[in-house]
């Protein structure tokens, strides 16, 4: 047990370089003003990940700014300051005779072992965080969340509700599985966002969001029209990414735990209007989308989404 | 058509008696059984190609210099005489995914297996092995002769219909060309004729593999066993099984595929019980093994040009040799990776993580080994060795970024986003190409026997190395903040990203002009080269040979002592 023990202050230190890459980002400038509804995506000039809002994303997030880029930036540096040194040292000027060595046993064995045992160390919350992506929560098992080297410690709670996801040429079908409703996510035409979203961004403003609870597991079901193409469904402040296949029903899940809204893009070439099609998901307090899915259930799409503030 | 030869021999007052006829005029080329002129026609296509691909990405990079759609609206108006832009936008945003795939498919199988696996292999693995030429001298001149009419199909693809609106000329799928996006999707005739171009240019490349299986088991010099063999020979050997294992996949694909676009099958019809998933995977499983054809060539002609101007004998040559073929073999089962978001089950998604990752072990070998053999040398940093060195550094980060896109639980953000452009890229655009410039600047004077302007070829790369990196590297960021591929316009919090890549371009641009004006320069100049310009560190075979070498070498053939041949 000790062993594992390490792992888990293992997990705190990477959770500790992880927060060190993000306080050096936080120090970045240009963070998005405050706004009623956070609209969640990049911000201009952003080199980093997007903000996490879910135990899925919180693992990637982690897992690739903790233990991946300190990594693969340790192993680039290496070859680089071998090669500066070899330039330096080795030039025909500072080293006119050559030598002739053409083995050397334990250097050979040295970096054959290495890259494996920096694989295996990477390849343990790889398939950690793997599994935790593609189980969707039973209200049972326990998810890793920022603690990637550990056998789980974020509660999940089994999903609440259903929403199947319909990629179209070139636009999203959403549907309410259990509730029974369906409504279509256009994106915005310029003219038109500045008319009614002036405040949403261009190419990722759509007519009609998908809105869901705060702090609620969401199952997703995840096809493409039957006749159509290959889309995929993408929100990575959620770490969800999911193919759009005609004929298979693919799943995954999130459980946000942020109110907003969060942008995401079609990332399957799916012909003229790929870059045209974006994902809105409107995150709602528990309250809120309670109200919204009642006035859904005995009416429409618009008369549910008047019981929330309006997005501008 | 010997006898054409024959009387060709004597119009010109050649020796007819002699048995070395030396064909001149367009039937030297065009009738060529000589592997150093096949060799040379392979290289003028592929920079005759890479020009045309290059030129696609340009355009690329100029419309995305700036969020909104500045180029490809005016660019189809223009095309189909639409009046105004704004009429064009339709046809501007299909015309966008055509030069997409356009430039994939031009660079993959027109530029840089042309240019290693037909230009460098065909010439100088004979010559590395002692042969007089390669062993199926005629199926070298189909092979080659069977890519114009590849790339002109392909190019013809761009003039006929291929989208389901109006006004959409050209296949726009992107080089994966999945379904049901290139059968629904297209329903015009240009997606046939790229798949016809495939095939043809797989035909090609499959014969060319025959043939240098074929003369390196059984035409090395007496003496040389497999295990002193050059390493660039031992790399086209792996090459070529993997050409000759995967290229059949793609052509049982694109043939299903075909069908099922012309004659009513249904392989990849989700409708009527196919599985367009399937495509994936037979597509892949040729894929992956296609990115290492095009690097494993650059990884032999790498080892000989660190070797030769560090003046020291390749370090741990069996491992390096073994090295590729481990890689080749592993390349094999790893096809899914390219796959982690298409719904496959945990337990697939884990082993394919695993096996990627065991990719990086004998990579990180070859890395290490190409260092030690620099460590302690007498290094002189002439052009080819810049090319080497820059290779070497830019291959290792576009190999960590591999090591990142194999964990299927990073690829869940960073799948279809320009992350995957900027790994690729990194090895094959800086990778694949840096080590064909390498091989060029290093066998430049031995193919044509002058030498170039140090001063032009050091220029070109140093330009060229700040250009490539200023496209792709910040291509990173925009993979990371969310950026997905294939868009033609971008929300603008990507701007500034985009903007410096398309500034790398503009310098890579000149960078090219510099390689140019470098050529035109050297054949103006005619500086003569030596047999071996390069020195002691170059004792590989076709050194010892003139500049260029005699129309037909090896005639007694060389007997190989040296251990250290290689």
């Amino acid at each position: 047990m000790k062993f594992l023990q390490g792992f888990m202050v293992t997990g705190h230190f990477l959770r500790k370089m992880g927060a060190v890459s993000a306080a050096a980002l936080a120090a970045a400038p240009a963070l998005a003003a405050a706004q009623e509804q956070p609209i969640h995506f990049a911000e201009p000039g952003q080199y980093h990940l997007q903000h996490s809002v879910t135990p899925i994303m919180d693992s990637i997030v982690t897992f690739h700014d903790g233990l991946l880029m300190w990594s693969v930036s340790f192993i680039v540096a290496l070859v680089l300051v071998l090669l500066l040194w070899i330039a330096w040292r080795y030039n025909a000027k500072r080293n006119p005779a050559p030598a002739a060595f053409t083995h050397n046993t334990l250097v050979e064995i040295i970096w054959t072992v290495l890259p494996i045992v920096v694989l295996i160390i990477i390849a343990i919350p790889s398939f950690g965080v793997l599994s935790d992506q593609l189980t969707t929560p039973d209200g049972e098992r326990k998810y890793l969340g920022t603690n990637i080297f550990s056998f789980g410690e974020v509660e999940v709670p089994a999903a609440e509700l259903t929403v199947k996801v319909t990629g179209q040429q070139w636009y999203w079908d959403y549907e309410y599985v259990d509730q029974g409703k369906l409504f279509t996510s256009v994106m915005l035409q310029e003219a038109d966002r500045e008319a009614v979203k002036p405040n949403q961004p261009r190419l990722l403003a759509v007519d009609n969001e998908l809105v869901v609870p705060v702090d609620t597991t969401v199952r997703l079901q995840i096809t493409s029209d039957p006749t159509g193409v290959i889309h995929a469904f993408a929100v990575p402040s959620f770490g969800v990414l999911i193919d759009a296949v005609p004929g298979r029903l693919n799943e995954t899940w999130f459980n946000a735990r942020e109110t907003g809204i969060y942008y995401g893009q079609c990332r399957e070439l799916c012909g003229k209007d790929h870059a045209f099609m974006p994902i809105a998901v409107r995150v709602v307090t528990k309250q809120e989308f309670a109200a919204f899915m009642a006035a859904f259930e005995s009416g429409d799409y618009t008369a549910a989404n008047a019981t929330l503030a309006a997005v501008q | 058509m010997t006898d054409t030869v024959h009387l060709e021999a004597h119009a010109t007052g050649h020796d007819a008696a002699s048995h070395h006829h030396e064909p001149t005029g367009w039937r030297r080329w065009v009738y060529s059984t000589n592997h150093k002129d096949i060799g040379v026609m392979y290289l003028i296509f592929a920079i005759f190609t890479g020009i045309i691909g290059g030129l696609l990405s340009g355009v690329m990079r100029l419309e995305l210099q700036e969020p909104g759609i500045q180029i490809f609206h005016g660019l189809a108006s223009m095309v189909y005489g639409l009046g105004s832009p704004e009429a064009g936008l339709d046809a501007g945003k299909h015309m966008y995914n055509v030069f997409t795939t356009a430039h994939a498919l031009v660079m993959v199988f027109f530029v840089v297996m042309p240019a290693t696996m037909g230009g460098f292999a065909n010439y100088f693995a004979p010559l590395m092995i002692g042969a007089p030429d390669t062993a199926f001298p005629r199926i070298n001149n189909i092979a080659f002769w069977l890519l114009p009419p590849a790339f002109l199909l392909l190019m013809m693809s761009l003039f006929f219909p291929g989208g389901g609106g109006a006004n959409e000329l050209g296949a726009g799928t992107g080089w994966t060309i999945y379904p049901p996006l290139s059968t629904n999707g297209h329903p015009g005739p240009a997606m046939d004729f790229v798949i016809l171009s495939l095939h043809v240019a797989g035909i090609s490349s499959i014969l060319g593999a025959i043939n240098l299986i074929t003369t390196i088991f059984n035409m090395r010099a007496p003496g040389m066993t497999l295990h002193k063999m050059p390493l660039f020979a031992w790399s086209v050997l792996v090459t070529a099984f993997l050409l000759l294992l995967a290229l059949p996949v793609l052509a049982g694909a694109i043939t299903m595929l075909l069908t099922d676009r012309n004659f009513g099958t249904s392989f990849f019809q989700p409708d009527e019980g196919g599985d367009p998933i399937l495509f994936q995977h037979l597509f892949w499983f040729f894929g992956h093994p296609e990115v290492y054809i095009m690097i494993l060539p650059g990884f032999g002609i790498i080892s000989h040009i660190v070797s030769t101007f560090s003046r020291k004998p390749i370090f741990g040559y069996m491992a390096m040799a073994y090295a590729m073929v481990a890689i080749g073999f592993v390349g094999f089962v790893v096809w899914a990776h390219h796959m982690y978001t298409t719904g496959l089950s945990l337990d697939v998604q884990r082993y394919f993580v695993a096996a990627t990752m065991v990719i990086a072990v004998p990579t990180g070998v070859k890395i290490f080994s190409w260092i030690a053999t620099m460590w302690g040398g007498s290094i002189s940093f002439k052009t080819p060795m810049l090319w080497a060195i820059g290779f070497i550094f830019l291959f290792t980060v576009g190999g960590v970024t591999g090591v990142v896109l194999a964990n299927a639980a990073a690829d869940r953000v960073l799948h279809d986003t320009y992350y995957v452009v900027a790994h690729f890229h990194y090895v094959l655009s800086l990778g694949a190409v840096f080590s064909i410039f390498a091989g060029w600047y290093y066998w430049y004077p031995k193919m044509f026997g002058w030498m170039y302007s140090e001063f032009l070829g050091k220029l070109h790369f140093w330009v060229m190395f700040i250009g490539v990196n200023l496209i792709f590297f910040p291509q990173h960021f925009l993979g990371l903040a969310g950026m997905p591929r294939r868009y033609i316009d971008y929300p603008d919090a990507f701007g500034l990203w985009n903007r410096v890549s398309s500034i790398g371009y503009y310098i890579t641009f000149v960078a090219m002009i510099i390689f140019f004006y470098a050529m035109w320069d050297a054949a103006r100049k005619k500086r003569p080269a030596g047999d071996n310009p390069w020195g002691v560190g170059a004792t590989t075979l076709e050194w010892t040979l003139s500049s260029p070498p005699p129309f037909h070498q090896f005639t007694t053939l060389p007997q190989i002592h040296s251990t250290n041949a290689h």
